[in-house]
Formats: C-alpha cells, structure tokens, sequence
C-alpha cells in the first residue's frame, strides 16, 4: 500500500461516521423538506403529491413577510446588545489573571446547566404584575410597570439566553490576540482608545461576527421565548413554522417556511465568512 | 495564529442549526388522502379470542389514564398494555396518520379528530357487543354531534369552555362573551384568551351568535375584527398557564376549559361561567385504529376503561367530567367543583368539528391576529 494510498484510506475510516451523521441526519431531511415545499397539502395533514408552486407565492403574503420582519428586527436588537454587553465583558475576561479567567468562564456558561423553561419561566415570576420586581417597586412608591408580554420581554428572554454565546467567542478572538501588538502600538504614541479601534477591533473582527452568528441564529428562529415572555402577542418565524406543522397541520407551506429560514441563514453565514476573510 | 480557526468551526453550528430544522419538519412519511374516502367497514371479531396472545399500545395525554392500568390490565384481562404519550390532538394525528401501521391500536383524541381519522378510513367501527359496559354511558354520550352512536368512538371526558375569573377581583362576575372581549376598566390588561385556533375564534363567534363550525368568510372575517379590537386590553394568549396567571392575580378573567379552572383552590376566589351566547361542547374519545392487529383486546381495554372503578378515576384525579353516569355516580364532588355540571348543560354546548380544508382560513385568521401589533 502507497503511503498515500494509506493516508486517504485513515481519512475515509475517521471522516465516516462524521459523514455518515451529516448524510442521514442532515442532507437526507434537508432534501425532503426541500420536496415538500413542491407539493399540497392533505386535507388531514401529510403531503399531497400534486406539484404547485402556491407555497412560494405564499411566502410573499404581506401577513408572513411582516412576520419574518418581526423576527429579524428581534433578533437584530438582540444580536446589537448582546455585542455591547459581551464585547467589554470578554475584554475584562481576558485580561484576568489565569485562575480567575477560569472562574468567570465557568460562570458565563453557568446558566446552562439548567433547564431553559425553567430560566424563562424565573423571568416570569420576576417581571409579572405582582412579581418580584413591581412589588419592590411598589415598597419604594413606583409602578406597578409593564414588564412583560411585550416585545421588550421578548429581547430580554433572547438576550438573556444567547448572551453567553457571545461572550465565549469573542473572548477566544481577544484573548488570541498578541498582547505585543497592543503594547506595540502604545509604543508608537496611539492612545488607548486608538488601539482599541486600529488593533484589538480589527484583529477581533472574526470573533465578533461569529458572536454575532451564534446569538443571531437560535433568535431568530426561537418560539418559546415570544410565547412565554410575550404572552404570545407577537410571533416569530419559528412560531409560523411550528404553527403550519402542528396545528395548521400544512407541511408543504411549513417546509417553504423553514427553508426560507434556512436561506436567510445561510446568506449571513456567507457574508460572515466573506468578511472574516476579508478582515 | 489563525483567524480562521472559528470560521471554520461555523459550518458544524450550521449543521447543527440545519439538523434542528430538518428535524422539526422531517415529521415522517407522508400520506396521499382521498378526499371522501369511505369510513372502513367492519371486521369480524372473535368474542371469544385469546387475549392473552395478543397487546395493546395506546397513545394518550400524559396523565390521563392512572398509572397503574397496564399493571391491572395484565392482572385483570391477561394482555400487555403499552402507553406511550402525546403532548397534543396535532401530535398524535401525526403519528397515527404517518404511515400505514403505527403500531398503535387504540388512540386518545378529541372528537373533531376521531371523525377526520375516520374519513381518512383509518378507524375499526366500534363492536358494541364486545363493550358491555357501553351501557354505563350516559344517554347524552351517545348524542355527540360528530358521531352519533358512537360509530368508532367511545367517549371518555367531556366539557365546555367558558370563563374562568376571580370573583374578588371582578367587580361583576362576568355573563358574557362580551366581558372578554370588550373588558371592563377594571379588567383590562388582565384578561388571556386562548390561541389555539378553533378556541381563539369561539368567544368572538359566539358573541355574534355565529356558530363555532362556520367556514363562511365574512362571519370569520367579522369575528377576526372583534378579536383585533380585543388584544390591546389583552394581558396576552395563554393555552395551559391560564389557571396560574388567575392564582398570582396577573389576570382577573381568562378563557378556560372547565377542567383547567381551578375553582377548587382553597381560596375558593375562582369561579366559572358558561357565558350567555352559549360555548362548545369537547369530548376526548377512545378509537381503534383499522390497522390494529389486537382488535379483541382492544374492545376489552375500552370495555374495562368504562368500570365505573377505572373511569372515575379521571373525575376524582384530574377534574374532568365523564360521560359516565355509574362511575360520576360514585366520585364525590369537592365544594367548588365543576363536576356536577349536568349532562343536559353539556349538551346544550356545539360540538367543534373537523372543517377540513376550511380549517385553513381559521389559522390564518389567528396567524393575522398575533401578528398585529
């Protein structure tokens, strides 16, 4: 056997049980929904073989487009202020002393080792009219607010959820970074803040769109967070698309729906990747 | 160093993003439905099997049967019976219409969705001769609009919807549909409404007496304008925390299945009212699927489910109504409860049928409505 030979022969043995995972698990369901989005739907659920193009032209009714609006200004808010808390945070971690960089570690992943609904359902019992909050508010003369079933509630619960998705990557962009540079530039006579904006935000710029990414994705298309925290008033792609599938029981128009979910995805995945190697 | 190394990393969170989806929409395989397709006809059953070579899987609502049947059931009628749960109505026809046989023999759904399997002919007529206990029944269970007779359906609860509301709190008990949907000062923002479909349009087509069947677009289309008007003195759209939010007094008055309306809090501050327009009337019924291979043991489960002993369990356990008179003979009614809701009230209720294709205009009319801000 040529050692090349042998080479490919080990990469086929470990790719395997990768690909075999991404075949079936992935590309074998992405092709049926892809189908789907073809035919009709039955009259009690399933597919009707009857090719149409309705559901695309769906997709274009001003009550779906507004909707996917929603989602994406939803998710854009969440996305921008999870930038502006996560970005100083990561910084700050970076800069601790090694012991202490692992215990603030820890703690951003912390939250996740409970159960989400369960976090949810805390900011519920916080933020509701006689919850924790308006009561404190009212011992001190204010109130009672608002504070839930709204799409304020909505960003919070997101913010809240994806935040430490944020933090993680940035801080591996940051704390990658050659701290030589850094001192390099103070060197040179720039100012704190001009090496911030000329050396650690460029050099951290992949960082920051994969943040981006990893908050922007699951906010997008959450379903629980606009239920619970929203009371329900305003809805999102992933609560169409769970709405078609379950209860519309039209799971043509519901594949149409996820992948254009998909589509919207992968279009900022591309631009991500575009820019990261760019910058 | 490279700036890369996530980059690359991003197809993987992809596929896992992907695979999410794909999963969520990849329900199982699909069915071609016959539009009119025949209700099966019946097949010849042995009333004198042996039960003890054949078993049973149901599916059902976590919580809905006690949890020791399938022990009794082995003790008492010699078969393995299996459970296995639904969260929903909408997960279980998934299930029971993916493929030809899903293993499952006997299915727990609600009535509108017993007729629409047995359209789609997936339902064994019911064998009166092998259910002795049909009898215990009241006569009004045999009534249900969506089968009459109980062709191939044994009902198993049944109740209404109505309002729900905390009679501290309410300045005047509600009497009306109106009182939802228009709520007084006292109640605004403090009121929730459900939002699965059918129960979202109910208190507005009742309130302008329309029936709860309609497929006719301008009674929809009038029913969609009075619940647009409703949700700004919304508190918000609640399908199963409604109970909850009356308790902590985040909501005075919410729309409420009779079952879910904890009029027994020992407070004793949550009432219950059938508003004046009239409601619905829900069943959850028993069926056996066509492709079941233990059609005798499964005639012998439902039959044992009717014991007065085994169906009373649901009235003393989880609060709803049975259709049952000897077993709601024997369950004692805790003060507050609205178990002693007459069977004739019951009926007095329409019962929601499946609309089929009309169905659709009623999910779009509730997608409008959260949508709008």
């Amino acid at each position: 056997m040529s050692p090349s030979r042998g080479r490919r022969l080990g990469a086929f043995v470990f790719l395997s049980p990768g690909l075999t995972y991404l075949v079936v698990l992935l590309l074998v369901p992405l092709v049926l929904v892809l189908s789907y989005t073809l035919f009709q739907r039955g009259r009690f659920g399933g597919v009707v073989y009857e090719v149409t193009g309705e559901n695309f032209s769906r997709l274009l009714d001003p009550l779906y487009l507004g909707v996917v609006g929603t989602s994406l200004k939803l998710a854009g808010l969440t996305t921008l202020i999870a930038l502006l808390l996560g970005y100083p945070t990561a910084y700050l971690i970076a800069q601790l002393p090694r012991k202490w960089k692992t215990v603030a570690l820890v703690a951003v992943v912390l939250p996740f080792w409970t159960n989400f609904i369960i976090r949810v359902y805390a900011w519920i019992i916080l933020l509701n009219g006689p919850g924790l909050l308006n009561s404190g508010l009212k011992a001190l003369g204010l109130g009672p607010y608002e504070l839930l079933y709204n799409q304020g509630a909505i960003v919070l619960g997101l913010l809240y959820s994806y935040l430490p998705l944020m933090v993680l990557p940035l801080y591996a962009a940051i704390e990658r970074l050659d701290p030589q540079l850094r001192e390099a530039s103070a060197n040179l006579g720039a100012s704190g803040f001009t090496t911030f904006r000329k050396v650690t935000l460029p050099m951290t710029v992949p960082g920051v769109l994969t943040g981006c990414l990893f908050v922007f994705v699951p906010s997008f298309g959450n379903f629980v967070i606009p239920e619970m925290l929203g009371g329900g008033k305003s809805i999102m792609v992933g609560n169409l698309i769970r709405t078609e599938f379950l209860r519309a029981r039209d799971w043509p128009f519901g594949s149409t729906l996820a992948l254009a979910l998909v589509a919207v995805l992968v279009v900022l995945l591309i631009a991500q990747s575009w820019a990261a190697r760019r910058g | 160093m490279s700036r890369t190394r996530f980059t690359r990393r991003l197809p993987a969170a992809v596929a896992v993003v992907g695979l999410a989806l794909a999963v969520a929409a990849c329900g199982g395989e699909s069915t071609n439905s016959a539009a009119s397709a025949p209700a099966a006809t019946a097949d010849q059953l042995n009333p004198n099997a042996d039960l003890s070579k054949q078993s049973v899987n149901v599916t059902v609502w976590d919580g809905y049967t006690p949890k020791e049947l399938p022990q009794k059931v082995k003790d008492k009628l010699k078969f393995p019976l299996k459970i296995t749960l639904h969260a929903t109505n909408e997960e279980a026809m998934a299930k029971l219409t993916a493929s030809g046989d899903s293993g499952i023999d006997v299915a727990f759904v609600s009535g509108q969705y017993a007729q629409a399997l047995n359209e789609q002919g997936l339902l064994e007529p019911i064998h009166p001769e092998l259910i002795p206990n049909l009898s215990n029944l009241y006569p009004e269970a045999t009534q249900l609009s969506y089968d009459k007779g109980n062709k191939y359906s044994v009902p198993y609860t049944w109740g209404t919807t109505g309002i729900c509301y905390r009679s501290d709190l309410a300045k005047t008990p509600p009497t009306s549909w109106k009182d939802l949907l228009s709520p007084p000062a006292w109640a605004d923002k403090k009121v929730t409404m459900m939002t699965t479909e059918r129960w979202l349009a109910l208190p507005a087509l009742k309130a302008l007496h329309y029936s709860v069947n309609t497929d006719k677009d301008d009674e929809i289309a009038a029913a969609k304008k009075l619940l647009v008007e409703a949700k700004p003195h919304l508190l918000g759209y609640d399908d199963t925390t409604f109970g909850d939010k009356l308790k902590s007094g985040e909501a005075v008055m919410v729309e409420a299945w009779d079952g879910w309306c904890p009029t027994t809090d020992e407070k004793q501050n949550i009432k219950f009212v059938v508003p004046k327009e009239g409601s619905d009337l829900w069943v959850d019924t028993m069926v056996i699927l066509k492709s079941s291979k233990n059609k005798e043991a499964a005639h012998a489960l439902i039959n044992y489910i009717l014991d007065p002993e085994i169906h009373s369990w649901a009235a003393a356990n989880i609060n709803y109504k049975v259709p049952n008179k000897a077993a709601m003979d024997k369950v004692t009614i805790p003060k507050g409860s609205l178990l002693g809701i007459k069977p004739a009230e019951l009926l007095n209720g329409e019962s929601i049928i499946d609309l089929g294709q009309a169905s659709l205009k009623y999910t779009r009319m509730s997608t409008e409505i959260t949508a709008q801000s």
